[in-house]
């Protein structure tokens, strides 16, 4: 059974990205624009991993994790931030805010895919 | 045909882009505006990172280090109060019209520009200090990235398998970690397992775990981690390795690593043991229902306005819909024809084809306005020129925009952006004063132009209008009989001196400038305007400013027309271009001198022999009687055309005429009539405009 992945990112090219890397992989990706909508998304979402962008409208990844942390059935899903900012001190924030792992922009496709499946066991 | 799906997203990427710029600009304005609104940062922040991100993913390094630098200046001024100083702002503009150019650069493939000096300065602002390097572009994964040596056989990691042998002495190296998870980094979403597994994929290993004496496994000590392992590890890796699969959950347990001799046996627990340990702490979490889950706060502004259910389409597709569209309407007109020039007479038939006729016009609307797309790019580029222009010669200019949403179709738009920039850059250089002029004046130092776009009377009307000193008619007639374009003697109004202006080769301004001033503006800019079956007008006060004036059709595929003969030949004149019609009867034709003209409503009209102007006839004298069709010029002028007969009006489905025709004076396009035949699509202003000999049409 393919692995389903959410897709958090505002940028049109990132998620088309991503969606293109994660389905030749066999995984079946939904995507959302931003905090606010990959929260309505999961509304009726059970996904096995979901990746997050930081900067993006609206609530911005951190919000978004926390959010998603506060839901009792997804609160140890793997989320993995996807950005391209790699300071240490927003590597803690995110791992505080509940993220699982950090993924530094640009991606190497296999990589990320091989990151996925080790967070999903 | 198959594409490549990265090639597709690098081109999605580009229009991206130009989107994420809009919106950049947007925000520019609202805080050049003043008031404060650190929102607006942040989407200037986002927009940039945005760009950056996916300009990092393939590989464009010179649009990363500019968006980079723009980043981090942007960064510094994010979570301030929301002002930003007028230089900061003149100089994000800049930063942003450079990264602008390096889209596009990056785009066509062309070299990259260089203006350090705008990065630099806005550096200098926000107290970046010296710029860090541009980050290195090549991926550097964080956490949970290891070398699978046999990658095949690892990936169906059993912990319970990773019971070692005798260890061997060369060659692997012996390790020994210990590891304790906190709280914190179950609650990250991580798993003590699947770092296990991780690890024991390196190489043969043993895991033990290690079991607290006095461990609590009632519900409520389920969620505090107790537990701590012990991997004996035998793998040639560097310690680095071993810390680097480690790296993001570095501060939420407690890792020792060290290189051991061989390795006492481990005296607990197998590693059976330890996942069996792992499926019970799991199910005790799971088991524990402590926190209630309360609806995620959204954080960030409201939503802008919803933003409407929208696809991306291949433009294309579009442009061929339409093609067949017109198709289809030249086909109905021919088969309405033909049904009834057949006489059958059939009132089935006729209804049935005035419904065919009415759907294909809605059809056809429908999909026309497909096309249509808002002004506001254009008027956005407009900005950009002014900021340019205006720092070229020196001046402060204040642009306008109003009726940003107009839309049109995409054809006009695009042949709109030259003669724009012209008028502008003429605005800007030669409309408007010196400041010092300005406030000699008594107005304010910055000059003011504004754009507007609106439809009017089925068509779009855009003005380029400037508060500066007007059209120095004097100087104008001085250069244009100096110049021969004048012949002595004659005596002009203002809007024929005006008028002048669009005279080939006419130029007043004193230097050539780099901006304009060799004397190809304006009738360059007429001619485009005129053969996209448009038109352009001046008006002009002194001491107060002018005003440029262009109409257009809404869109170049089709047009509501006149089809007229002359000379026995059809041509269709566009409907909008005549005032009136009437019949020519000799009581109302005056002679003066050469010219004929014609007496209608208390006024004298030129007349002109329609089929001996294009070059059918000799003009001959009397002008034949017929029927005469009244058309203006932008100044308000009339003529009076004559022609032969009107056989009907009609909407005419616009053909370019290809390029091996040139232009020809008075000609804007053609069309197929129903009867299948060939009609050119007259330009009557123009027409009656052109001096010199008669048009050569029918040689």
């Amino acid at each position: 059974m393919s692995l389903r992945i959410l897709a958090v990112d505002d940028s049109r090219t990132m998620r088309d990205m991503l969606k293109l890397a994660l389905t030749s992989a066999g995984m079946e990706v939904t995507t959302a624009e931003d905090g606010i909508h990959g929260l309505e998304v999961l509304q009726d979402a059970a996904p096995d991993a979901i990746i997050s962008d930081i900067n993006m409208p609206r609530l911005d990844g951190f919000g978004f994790i926390e959010a998603v942390r506060r839901i009792e059935r997804l609160r140890a899903v793997p989320i993995l931030v996807l950005t391209t900012e790699s300071a240490p001190e927003m590597k803690a924030r995110a791992r505080n805010a509940g993220a699982t792992g950090w993924i530094v922009k640009p991606f190497e496709p296999h990589k990320l895919v091989r990151s996925i499946r080790m967070v999903t066991g | 045909m198959s594409t490549d799906p990265m090639a597709e997203i690098e081109a999605s990427f580009f229009a991206e882009c130009e989107e994420l710029l809009e919106g950049l600009h947007d925000a520019l304005n609202t805080l050049a505006e003043g008031g404060g609104d650190p929102e607006a940062i942040n989407i200037v922040f986002r927009a940039v990172h945005s760009i950056k991100g996916g300009a990092g993913a393939f590989g464009l390094a010179p649009l990363v280090a500019c968006a980079h630098r723009l980043e981090t200046a942007l960064d510094q001024l994010r979570g301030g109060s929301g002002t930003v100083g007028p230089e900061t702002v003149g100089l994000l503009y800049r930063g942003a019209d450079l990264l602008q150019d390096h889209v596009r650069a990056a785009r066509d493939r062309a070299i990259a520009p260089h203006d350090d000096a705008v990065l630099a300065r806005l550096e200098a602002l926000t107290g970046c200090g010296s710029p860090a390097p541009a980050p290195d572009v090549s991926f550097a994964p964080m956490g949970l990235d290891l070398v699978f040596e046999d990658e095949g056989e690892a990936s169906s990691e059993d912990p319970a398998g990773c019971d070692v042998a005798a260890a061997p002495d060369a060659g692997p190296r012996h390790w020994t970690v210990r590891f304790t998870p906190s709280a914190a980094l179950y609650t990250s979403g991580n798993e003590a397992l699947h770092v296990l597994r991780t690890l024991c994929g390196l190489g043969p290993a043993s895991v033990a775990c290690e079991i607290p004496e006095d461990l609590d496994l009632g519900d409520d000590a389920a969620e505090m981690p107790r537990l701590s392992w012990r991997i004996d590890l035998e793998a040639e890796v560097e310690r680095a390795e071993i810390d680097e699969l480690f790296d993001f959950v570095a501060d939420i347990c407690t890792v020792e690593i060290a290189e051991a001799l061989p390795p006492a046996p481990a005296t607990s627990v197998s590693g059976q043991a330890a996942r069996d340990f792992g499926a019970t702490l799991l199910a005790a979490e799971d088991a524990n229902d402590t926190s209630a889950s309360p609806a995620p706060t959204a954080r960030g502004r409201p939503a802008g306005p919803d933003a409407a259910t929208t696809i991306r389409v291949d433009l294309e597709r579009i442009d061929r819909l339409i093609d067949l569209v017109g198709e289809l309407v030249i086909n109905q007109a021919m088969l309405s024809q033909s049904v009834s020039l057949s006489g059958s007479g059939n009132a089935e038939i006729t209804a049935g084809l005035e419904a065919f006729q009415s759907l294909t016009r809605d059809l056809q609307d429908s999909v026309m306005a497909v096309r249509a797309q808002p002004v506001k790019p254009l008027f956005q580029r407009m900005a950009r020129i002014v900021r340019e222009a205006s720092a070229a010669v020196g001046k402060e200019v204040r642009l306008r925009t109003e009726g940003d949403a107009t839309e049109v179709d995409k054809t006009v738009i695009e042949r709109l952006a030259d003669p724009l920039t012209h008028m502008v850059r003429n605005a800007v250089s030669h409309g408007l004063e010196t400041p010092q002029r300005r406030l000699a004046a008594g107005k304010p130092p910055a000059g003011q132009i504004t754009l507007t776009a609106a439809h009017r009377a089925g068509r779009i009307v855009i003005d380029v209008a400037d508060d500066g000193a007007g059209i120095d008619r004097t100087r104008v007639l001085e250069h244009a009989r100096s110049g021969g374009l004048v012949p002595p003697g004659v005596a002009l109004g203002d809007a024929e001196t005006d008028n002048l202006l669009f005279l080939p080769g006419f130029s007043t301004a004193e230097r050539v400038s780099a901006l304009s001033g060799r004397g190809v503006g304006m009738d360059v800019v007429k001619s485009a305007m005129t053969a996209l079956g448009g038109r352009l007008s001046i008006t002009s006060e002194p001491g107060r400013g002018t005003t440029f004036s262009i109409s257009l059709p809404l869109t170049l595929a089709v047009l509501d027309g006149m089809v007229i003969r002359a000379a026995g030949q059809s041509f269709v004149i566009p409907l909008s271009a005549i005032v009136e019609t009437a019949a020519l009867t000799p009581d109302v034709i005056r002679r003066v001198g050469t010219a004929e003209l014609m007496h209608i409503r208390g006024e004298l009209v030129p007349l002109i022999d329609l089929g001996a102007r294009l070059g059918f006839r000799t003009a001959t004298e009397p002008i034949p009687s017929g029927i005469v069709l009244l058309t203006a010029r932008e100044n308000g002028a009339r003529t009076a055309l004559v022609v032969d007969a009107i056989m009907e009006q009609r909407q005419v489905v616009i053909k370019g005429l290809g390029a091996g025709f040139g232009r020809m004076p008075g000609v804007a396009a053609a069309t197929i009539l129903g009867d299948g035949k060939i009609a050119l699509i007259l330009d009557p202003a123009d027409l009656v405009q052109t001096r010199g000999p008669d048009i050569a049409l029918a040689g």
